[in-house]
């Protein structure tokens, strides 16, 4: 059948430039640059190019230039080029699209109309740079209050439950080894360890060398069981039970049999090359109570050492079933926006199925507040956040911590070309394929992971020395630090925010 | 002695190494002018391929080097901070030190009918093939 | 006046407080002297004074300092009051007429005590806080200035030495004085929004601008504490009220929740202590109070003065026999004592309290 779906990029290649060294060939393992030795020259197919822009950057003398130039159809207002291509694509092939990454399309981003406040004359300024700026962060439920005798020395009666210490509140997302490689994971284990936060292994299990790092890492268990074992429970710091992801709330996961080679097979525990399918929900939770029987049967099989957490993708009403969760036993709680990523989801329930995070979080963080139970759980977010300025919105809005993936991968290469799903992710992040899995060395991955968590750090401390508050604890929940713009009654109203000049 | 090792779990088989390589020692030194306008030299370094297992072969600078012993002009020579070079004034193209390299680490230029390698790129504190590898699988170490 | 929505109270200030830790009596001359001596930091727009010991003989009664803004807030808040307490007493708190003091609210006391049917399973004291909670935000026109036993809050719109003449403090004798002159930068100079700030047996003075203000807040409302009083300084009194006297916390270690040591700090401390040290700011992170403060509590057993975590405020203290005085300026203290036995500027963070009958228990 004649395709009626051309490439979206163009590929440019300037002829003086190039010296046939053949990099880009080598490099792109979706096939686009061929090199003809009759005519030594390199034929580039436009149609596969993806767009993650591999060749580009490591052609040594930058001849390549590959523009986003989709065909341009005939649009009007209500038929849009995204829509003409998923239909062609639809019928031509008769299948469910996928997709890769978040959801891309322009629903609010809340983040970019909040803006934050400064001290002025009244209230001096903290510089970072000259005075203790704190981020350490506790996550775990908290007490009511402390029962503390006085006397010679004092006597701390009540003992807290279990708390994860962070140095900064910012984890690594759930990812796991299958949707990206294990040199990625890697990665996200040893600067999560060097920085004093956590990652976590999402539903793929532990592979045998990752145990060394278990005190950094939240161990997930999701509706596949992927990996589980009691080994794999007590090895990990904390545990988090996967609900809903905020790229495709409502569905279970397909890690797809050509994946599942030998190391994935073992840490998965299920034989190779069969297809890892995580049922859409837990079928031993088909309500609350039944969740938490899971909490404490995971309690009871880490001897109370370790904090249980529960993820859910932000949906309408996620403020009652964070209530819920947090009566049932979740010492944390981690809502998964609109925005947040996956290696691979149909496209119509990533497009839209969610909320955004902003609005799930300010709902939540209310309502427990209301109910008087904020300090039973910790709140963490996901899906979406792109700077320190979101981490710092995102605490001041009420979240404990954040959890980053989308912004870790792009640290390590990612160039969210959104081809996860293929399995060829030319960065050697979202691919299993030998070849390609070496390009990210675990080092550098490391090390750059280190540096954007040191940046943001640094780059926090400015924004909460600049509100004149040396202390994170401080500005979790403050929305008196947060102005909106451009924001509906309604929004205001939701979010627990003035607009600016107010 | 400082030698180059390669960590081949990280090299993406890419090449870049052979390419800085030709470049240090063309005679421009400029990457577009030495691969388009100048007789190309031979890289010292070559990357060796079998489906996903690739990394960077260079001459080892042998402590006991075979292809010293065997020269029959001595212009396969150690310098004194350890390195190996040819001569390529005194090279006459015999090919015995190919012979007797264990690693194939030396080619044959057929241009100019000497012997080539590397010689760790005198005057760079750090070989070109170990500065510009994107996922860092060379290192120059003791 | 009409209650707006929340302005964070943007202000500097000069406080002052004197503690006799045998309970002997000293009249309000001192203190007035002492907080007028701070004359240039104050504006105008607000000083007061809080009292310890003034009431002996209606010492087992709530004394609620009341202000109505007009007789129909005070008839409806009378009628309130008569249906929630038993009345002891009430009357007109005596004032003089004073040329600077423009338009001042009717100012009443009461000497109550809880209906008993009323109270519900609930301690008299957490009674007595709802009431006044829904004084201050449900009955239009009417402010508890203050409502603990055997002591009250006078404060007023102008400088603290017009008010202090206002109320006639001269006429008063307290083992414990605390003082405040206001110097609002954005706030309308209004009656209740000056200093001390009373809750039950608290009183306290603020010098300093809460950065935390918004997440004290919150972590207060969650227990049941409504701020309406257009001030961030009332968040204090909360905190000290829901640490100490709810959650029973030894003062010095609501102090360390206010003002905790830095993470780097309880890492070197010895094994113990961290954890005490560690659990409490983990705990309640969301009661530290941020951003610059210097603060004098009073309360019926003594006084306390706290900095905050990085002394962005001043504060000294001073002692002279058995009197403990605190102030914003080392002149505060030497106008009312010319030679003090020990004069010193208490660490940030590091609680000054005076305990009546047990002395000066922690120097800062």
């Amino acid at each position: 059948m004649l395709t009626l779906c051309k490439g979206e990029f163009s590929v440019e290649r300037d002829d003086d430039r190039c010296i046939r060294c053949l990099v880009c060939v080598r490099q792109c393992p979706f096939d686009v640059h061929k090199y003809d030795e009759e005519e030594d020259r390199i034929y580039s197919d436009e149609s596969k190019c993806v767009g993650c822009q591999r060749c580009a950057t490591l052609c040594p003398t930058d001849a390549i230039t590959i523009r986003y130039e989709p065909m341009e159809m005939k649009e009007n207002a209500n038929w849009k080029t995204y829509h003409l291509t998923n239909i062609y694509k639809q019928a031509e092939t008769g299948g469910v699209l996928l997709t890769g990454m978040g959801n891309d399309k322009p629903y609010p981003i809340y983040w970019d109309h909040i803006l934050l406040n400064a001290s002025q004359v009244t209230n001096p300024s903290i510089d970072p740079l000259r005075e203790p700026m704190e981020l350490r962060t506790y996550l775990g439920r908290k007490p009511d209050l402390l029962d503390i005798e006085d006397g010679d020395e004092l006597i701390l009666k009540t003992e807290i439950s279990p708390q994860l210490k962070l140095e900064l509140p910012v984890m690594f997302s759930a990812m796991s080894y299958g949707a990206i490689s294990l040199n990625a994971v890697k990665s996200l284990a040893r600067a999560a360890a060097i920085a004093g936060t956590y990652y976590n292994t999402g539903e793929g299990g532990l592979h045998k060398d990752l145990y060394k790092y278990g005190k950094n890492t939240i161990v997930q268990c999701a509706s596949g069981r992927f990996g589980i074992s009691p080994d794999y429970l007590n090895a990990g710091s904390a545990i988090e039970i996967k609900i809903g992801q905020g790229a495709k709330p409502g569905i279970g996961g397909h890690l797809p049999g050509e994946k599942v080679l030998e190391e994935i097979s073992e840490t998965r525990m299920i034989a190779e090359g069969t297809d890892a399918l995580s049922p859409a929900p837990h079928h031993d939770i088909y309500s609350i109570e039944d969740l938490r029987q899971l909490i404490f049967a995971l309690k009871e099989t880490t001897a109370y050492e370790k904090p249980v957490g529960v993820k859910i993708a932000a949906v309408h009403n996620s403020a009652a079933i964070s209530s819920g969760m947090v009566r049932a036993g979740a010492d944390f709680i981690v809502l998964d926006g609109l925005r947040g990523g996956t290696g691979a989801a149909p496209l119509v329930t990533r497009d839209n199925v969610g909320i955004p995070i902003e609005l799930a979080l300010a709902s939540v963080d209310q309502r427990l507040r209301e109910e008087g139970i904020r300090n039973k759980t910790s709140l963490i977010v996901a899906g979406g956040i792109r700077s320190s300025s979101d981490v710092i919105k995102a605490i001041a809005l009420g979240a404990d911590a954040v959890y980053i993936g989308t912004a870790a991968l792009v640290a390590l290469g990612c160039h969210l070309c959104q081809k996860c799903y293929t399995g060829k992710c030319a960065w050697g992040i979202a691919t299993q394929d030998p070849y390609l899995t070496k390009r990210l060395n675990p080092e550098i991955g490391t090390r750059r992971l280190v540096n954007l968590l040191k940046a943001w750090s640094n780059e926090m401390k400015e924004l909460i020395g600049g509100m004149g508050i040396n202390a994170i604890e401080s500005l979790r929940g403050n929305r008196l630090q947060l102005r909106g713009v451009g924001l509906t009654d309604t929004e205001y109203r939701i979010l627990g925010i003035l607009p600016a000049g107010e | 002695m400082r030698r180059i090792y390669v960590k081949e779990d990280v090299c993406i088989g890419c090449r870049l190494c052979e390419i800085y390589c030709i470049v240090q020692h063309s005679k421009s030194k400029n990457i577009i002018k030495a691969f388009r306008d100048e007789p190309r030299p031979l890289p010292g370094v070559i990357v060796e391929e079998k489906g996903p297992i690739s990394f960077a072969l260079q001459c080892r600078h042998c402590d006991d080097a075979p292809c010293v012993e065997s020269c029959i002009t001595g212009a396969m020579q150690r310098m004194e901070d350890g390195r190996i070079i040819c001569d390529i004034d005194r090279c006459v193209g015999c090919w015995t030190c190919i012979m007797v390299c264990p690693y194939g680490a030396i080619r044959m230029d057929q241009n100019r009918k000497v012997a080539s390698k590397c010689d760790l790129c005198i005057g760079e504190d750090i070989p070109v093939c170990v500065k510009n590898c994107p996922n860092e699988a060379l290192m120059y170490e003791e | 006046m009409q209650k707006i929505a929340y302005k964070k109270d943007i202000s500097g200030c000069a406080v002052s407080g004197i503690l006799n830790t045998n309970g002997k009596k000293i009249n309000g001359g001192y203190i007035i002297r002492s907080i007028a001596n701070m004359h240039d930091r104050s504006n105008g727009l607000g000083g007061g004074f809080a009292a310890y010991g003034i009431y002996p003989s209606y010492k087992e009664y709530y004394a609620f300092h009341l202000m109505f803004d007009d007789l129909n807030a005070r008839e409806r808040c009378e009628e309130f009051l008569d249906k929630n307490f038993l009345i002891e007493k009430d009357e007109d708190i005596p004032t003089r007429k004073i040329n600077t003091t423009a338009d001042p609210p009717i100012l009443r006391r009461y000497f109550l005590e809880p209906r008993e049917e009323k109270l519900n399973k609930i301690s008299e004291d957490d009674f007595v806080i709802r009431e006044v909670m829904k004084i201050n935000s449900d009955i239009e026109g009417s402010y508890v200035l203050s409502s603990g036993k055997n002591m009250g809050a006078f404060k007023a719109v102008g400088f603290p030495e017009d008010v202090g003449n206002f109320y006639r403090l001269e006429e008063y004798k307290a083992e414990t004085w605390i003082a405040h002159g206001r110097f609002p930068t954005n706030t309308p100079g209004w009656w209740g929004g000056a200093h001390p700030f009373a809750l039950l047996d608290y009183s306290i003075v603020h010098n300093g601008e809460i950065s935390s203000y918004g997440i004290n807040k919150r972590y207060l409302e969650m227990f049941g504490y409504r701020c309406t009083l257009l001030t961030d300084t009332e968040v204090v009194a909360y905190l000290f009220d829901l640490l100490v006297r709810r959650h029973k916390l030894p003062m010095k270690i609501a102090c360390k929740a206010l003002a905790p040591p830095f993470w780097d700090e309880i890492d070197r401390m010895p094994e113990k202590e961290k954890k005490v040290m560690k659990t409490i700011r983990t705990v309640y992170g969301s009661s530290l109070v941020n951003g610059p403060f210097s603060i004098i509590l009073g309360f019926k057993d003594g006084m306390l003065a706290l900095n905050d975590r990085i002394k962005l405020r001043p504060l000294i203290a001073a002692t002279k026999k058995d009197f403990l005085m605190v102030s914003s300026e080392e002149a505060g203290i030497r106008e009312i004592c010319k030679e003090p036995d020990k004069i010193w500027s208490p660490k940030a963070g590091e609680p000054v309290i005076g305990l009546i009958g047990k002395g000066v228990v922690e120097e800062g």
